[in-house]
Order: C-alpha cells, then sequence, then structure tokens
C-alpha cells in the first residue's frame, strides 16, 4: 500500500478510531468488495465440481468405476457405461489435433517469421474471425455441407486404402467421428495459432540471428533452434487446443452421426461425452439416467481440468522466462 | 585475406564439399516454407466457404418479417425469429448483469495484489473456468437454478452463460488495467486519494476502451453458445419475456432447425444463422476497431 497509509498507521491513535476512519475512507469497504469478487470466482469454479460430484451420487454408487470401463448405455434396463463416448471423445480429439498441428504450426511460422508486415494483421485478423463463428453453424455447415462434399468422399478413399487398419474399417458413414474430427480440427487450429504465434514472436532475435550466421536455412532455424526454444509454450498450445477439442459440443453433435456403438472405426458414426450430454440431457427421465448423464459430465470436466491444468502449467512456465502474453 | 579463407564457413563448405547436400537444404528450406504459406491460406478456406454458404442460402429469407415475425408452424409460410432475436437479448442481458460487475471488481483486486494466495488462485480459478466446456456450465446451471426452480428459465441460460463470460472479462479487464501508465495511479494516491475513487475515477475510465473491448468480445462469445442453452433457457416456440419462463434463443434455434427433417425449416436455419453469425462478428469487428483504434492512441502519445 502507498506510503502515506504507513505513515497513519505509525502514529496509530486507537485501534477503534482507526477503523472508524478507514471505514469512512471507504478502502475496507472496495477491498471488501473485490475480495468477495474474487472469492465468488474461486466458489463457482469450485462449485461446478461440487455440484456434479453431488449429482452423479446415484450411478456412482450403482456402477463404481466399471462406469467408465461399461460398453453398454441402455436407458430402458438401466445399465450405463460410458466407454465408447470417451473413446470417441479421444478419438476424434487426437485425430483433430494430428490434423491441426501442422497447419496450425504452419500459419504460426508464417505470422512470425515468414510474413511481411502488411499481411500478418489481416492473417491474423481472419484467424481471430475463425475463433469467433459460433460452433452451431460450424455444426450447420458441416451436416449440409462439408459432410456431402468432403467427408463422405474422404472416407470412403481412406477405406479403399487403409481399409486393413481397424480405424478405417467399412461401411463408411458420412456423419461419422471422422467428420467431427475434421470439424474439430477447423475449431481448433485459433487457439493453436495464437498461442504458439506469441510464443515464436518472444524468442529473442539472437537466437535466430546465431543460427542464420552459422549458416543454417530459415526452415532448420524454425526446426534446429526456434521449436526446441518454444517447445514447452508449443506444447502448452497443442494440450490448450486439445482441451477445447475435447468439449467442444454443439458442432460435434451435428455431424458425428449420434451411435451408442462401440466400434474402433473413424469412419463409423459416434458419439463423444459433450454430444450425448446434448443430446440426450432433456430426455433424461429417470433420476439413475439423469445422474449417469451428469457424471458423463464429471468425467469430462475432470478430462479437461487436468490438460487445462497441464497446459497452464507450460505456458507459464515459457511467460516466466521470457516475457509474452499467452492467452487464450 | 587468408584468415579469411582458413575460417570455417558451412555455407561454403556445404557449396565445395557436397554440392548436393547444400541443394538438398535449399530445396527442403523452400519446399517447408512455401507449404507453412499454403497452411496460411488452408485456414481461410473454411471461413470463406463458411460465409459463403451461410451468406448464399440465408439471405433468401431475409426480410423485415424474418426479423419482427414468430415462427410459424412447419409447412406455414413466413415467420420470423423475433421470439430468438428477443430472447438473446434477455438471456446475454442477464448474462451482462451477474457478470460484469463481479468480473470487473474482482479484476482489480488480481491487477492490485496478482501475487498473493488470494490474488493467485483468483487467476488459477479464471484460467481453468475459461477451459471448462460450455456444455458442463449448462449442467451447473441446471443442477444449481432449474432442480431448485422444477422448470427450465431465462435466469438459468443467463447464469450459464454468465460463468461463461466471466473468465473473458477480467482477463482482458486486468490486462487493461496493467497497461494503464502506472504514474497515474501513483499520481492519483499520492494527491490522497483512497484506493476506490482512484480505481473509480482514474483507473477505470483510463481503462475504459479495452474494458469495453473486452465485454464487447465476451457478448459476441456467449451470443453464439447454444450448448449451455439446451437445458437452461430450453427454447420457445412462442414469444417470452419472462425470466422464470423457458426461452428461446439465437444460436439454439439454429440447431433446432437444423436438426428437424424439414426443408423449410433446414432453410430458417440458414438465415437464422446469418443473423446470428452478422451480431457475432460485427460485435467482434467493432471491438477488434476499438482496440486497434486504441492502440494507435497510446503510439501516438
Amino acid at each position: 500500500m502507498s506510503a502515506i497509509t504507513q505513515l497513519r498507521l505509525k502514529q496509530r491513535p486507537s485501534a477503534w478510531s482507526e477503523l472508524v476512519r478507514r471505514l469512512q475512507h471507504g478502502d475496507v469497504i472496495f477491498r471488501l468488495l473485490t475480495v468477495i469478487a474474487g472469492l465468488l470466482v474461486i466458489l463457482v469454479a469450485i462449485a461446478i465440481g461440487y455440484e456434479l460430484w453431488q449429482n452423479s451420487a446415484l450411478p456412482r454408487a450403482a456402477f463404481g468405476l466399471s462406469f467408465l470401463t461399461g460398453t453398454n448405455w441402455n436407458p430402458v434396463t438401466e445399465d450405463f457405461g460410458a466407454l465408447p463416448f470417451l473413446y470417441g471423445t479421444l478419438q476424434t480429439s487426437l485425430f483433430a489435433l494430428l490434423i491441426a498441428i501442422p497447419i496450425g504450426l504452419g500459419i504460426a511460422i508464417f505470422l512470425s517469421e515468414l510474413a511481411p508486415e502488411w499481411l500478418r494483421h489481416p492473417v491474423g485478423f481472419m484467424v481471430e474471425l475463425l475463433a469467433a463463428v459460433p460452433s452451431v453453424i460450424f455444426g450447420l455447415w458441416g451436416l449440409f455441407i462439408f459432410v456431402p462434399v468432403v467427408v463422405k468422399p474422404l472416407g470412403q478413399f481412406l477405406n479403399s486404402t487403409l481399409g486393413f487398419i481397424p480405424i478405417f474399417q467399412a461401411p463408411v458413414f458420412g456423419p461419422s467421428r471422422l467428420a467431427a474430427s475434421l470439424v474439430l480440427s477447423i475449431m481448433i487450429l485459433p487457439t493453436l495459432v495464437a498461442i504458439s504465434r506469441d510464443v515464436f514472436l518472444a524468442i529473442p532475435q539472437a537466437q535466430r540471428e546465431g543460427a542464420l550466421s552459422l549458416g543454417a536455412t530459415k526452415w532448420e532455424m524454425i526446426t534446429q533452434n526456434l521449436i526446441p526454444y518454444g517447445l514447452s509454450g508449443i506444447l502448452g498450445a497443442v494440450i490448450l487446443a486439445l482441451g477445447r477439442a475435447m468439449g467442444e459440443t454443439m458442432a460435434v453433435t451435428m455431424v458425428i452421426g449420434n451411435n451408442l456403438d462401440l466400434t474402433p472405426s473413424l469412419l463409423h458414426p459416434g458419439y463423444t461425452m459433450a454430444s450425448l450430454i446434448a443430446n440426450e440431457f432433456t430426455e433424461a427421465t429417470s433420476d439413475l439416467y439423469r445422474g449417469a448423464l451428469i457424471e458423463i459430465g464429471l468425467v469430462l470436466f475432470g478430462l479437461t481440468l487436468v490438460v487445462n491444468i497441464i497446459a497452464r502449467i507450460l505456458v507459464w512456465r515459457v511467460a516466466r522466462r521470457i516475457p509474452m502474453e499467452a492467452r487464450a | 585475406m587468408s584468415r579469411m579463407e582458413t575460417a570455417f564457413s558451412p555455407i561454403r563448405a556445404a557449396r565445395t564439399e557436397s554440392s548436393l547436400h547444400y541443394r538438398r537444404r535449399q530445396w527442403v528450406n523452400r519446399i517447408m516454407l512455401a507449404l507453412c504459406g499454403v497452411a496460411a491460406v488452408i485456414a481461410f478456406i473454411p471461413l470463406v466457404w463458411i460465409l459463403v454458404y451461410v451468406i448464399q442460402r440465408g439471405y433468401r429469407y431475409l426480410n423485415l418479417d424474418f426479423f419482427i415475425q414468430q415462427p410459424t408452424p412447419v409447412g406455414v409460410p413466413g415467420g420470423g425469429i423475433f421470439n430468438a432475436i428477443v430472447g438473446s437479448a434477455i438471456v446475454v442481458s442477464i448474462a451482462c448483469l451477474i457478470s460484469i460487475p463481479i468480473s470487473l471488481i474482482a479484476a482489480f483486486y488480481v491487477y492490485e495484489r496478482p501475487n498473493t494466495v488470494l490474488g493467485t488462485l483468483i487467476r488459477f480459478s479464471t484460467d481453468v473456468l475459461s477451459g471448462v466446456p460450455s456444455i458442463i456450465m449448462g449442467i451447473f446451471a441446471y443442477t444449481v437454478i432449474v432442480l431448485t426452480q422444477g422448470h427450465f428459465s431465462a435466469l438459468s441460460g443467463g447464469f450459464a452463460l454468465a460463468i461463461i463470460m466471466t473468465p473473458i472479462v477480467l482477463r482482458t479487464t486486468e490486462e487493461m488495467l496493467k497497461l494503464v501508465p502506472k504514474t497515474l495511479r501513483e499520481g492519483s494516491l499520492a494527491l490522497g486519494a483512497p484506493d476506490w475513487r482512484t480505481a473509480l475515477h482514474i483507473m477505470l475510465p483510463a481503462a475504459m476502451t479495452g474494458i469495453i473491448t473486452g465485454i464487447m468480445l465476451g457478448v459476441a462469445r456467449i451470443a453464439g453458445e447454444a450448448a449451455p442453452m439446451l437445458f437452461t433457457a430450453f427454447g420457445n416456440p412462442f414469444l417470452s419475456t419472462d425470466i422464470n419462463q423457458p426461452i428461446a434463443t439465437l444460436p439454439h434455434q439454429v440447431y433446432v432447425y437444423a436438426i428437424s427433417p424439414y426443408r423449410d425449416w433446414q432453410d430458417k436455419a440458414w438465415a437464422t444463422a446469418l443473423v446470428l453469425i452478422g451480431i457475432v462478428l460485427g460485435l467482434e469487428f467493432i471491438a477488434r476497431g476499438v482496440a486497434a483504434w486504441q492502440q494507435r492512441r497510446l503510439r501516438v502519445r
């Protein structure tokens, strides 16, 4: 606090009159307000976990840990297992990462190392606009345009060339985990690009000059110096993008085909945890059914929480080493 | 002269000793850098593709009636999305009313004491909240408000959106406060102004443009959220302004129309999407414009 307050504290007439004076001063109230607002934010974060835990008590008691490994989801017999959806979430988001990482890093490199000054802002702005498009509009576009035009032919191609691998097994569907993965890869691109671009921009110029002066080509400079230097930040970006992909709901719900069965193939329709909740929550008639859906939410919450904490630690570590603004 | 020649130069060495190797490196360089440029182009394709289709398939339905009429049943021509526009406005307003005061005040705490235990916890919680999927916020609002009240309501929808908006506004406000010159704050304190007066009358006005940008970005984000609306605001085919009743929102309406089996409704989904994307991208444009203008103004100073 300011020097003035310290001066006043030294005189300290009496505790009571000091308190009255400070109350009249207004700062105590202001401070209290800020503390309350801050505590509210923390409280909400905790309350989300608590509510999910409390409201999923029924299925947790009924199924225990076998909830996570059960492959059946049958509201009629009230038999619930989350494995197909865990698999769907992990498969789609990891596959989305696989596609998005090279493209996202490419754009980040383009924006930070290659693009002329006048091109950086417009391209960066376009990527931000992509982030602003609502999920449900991605879904609409995916459902009516992207799936029939791109996903179906691509699925048939993958099946005819790589069909011997279980994840590319026939039959080929339009709305499928592949469709969800592709749409997700577009949706997580902005996160990846924004953070990894900031990481690249924060790398000291000397790193580049050193590499170039030793005769490295620009590409060698990027792969041998910049990427290792900013690796933890880039990893942070990738993991944050993974978190976004796992929680993405509307677009996935609209293109994934909504199928409860556990099949390995990427070309089959499936369900992610988020899309299952979106689709069935309002139809949940019994308490156990709704509880099971909330427990799916709990699992999803736990997964994204872990992923986000890891990502934050990675990004914070870079931020502490080199001054930068890493915001997601 | 002789020193120069004996000095090790990888480029020259590569050129003379193995020109094939050198050329290969050059080609790898060119191809990979070109691919980075291609990646930047690839990012444009979906954005342009989406915009073109939404506009092309949506504009036919757009007329005044679409904005001021209520929906008609399947097959009945005409009808609009007035209820969803009103509903979105109400739900987003509720979210703003809850979220903005809390995030602004909390941002002041984080700004003034970032490294205390509480400050770190607040920042950590903000990060956690910004990473929680929006559908989880929907479940949270459902268990806290819908279950307690016993029915779906606009209020619960606004509550869910408020939680999504809070980290965005808190974060930008904190960043904007940091951008205000320290001397301004110290000057005010040195003149004997209490902390709250400094915050309210000096810091807040100085950071106002940035904070408004943050709020607009937050609104742009929550206005497009459909997932938490599914089981909070729930949707309503009729006009409602009661915050204790289910209410229609634009993104939810897009979803309902899109997955319906009727051609008529699917066309309306595109038109509604056009309205929604217009609002969201419009907000985004204005916010970014304001931010750019602010930055230029600060630089000129």
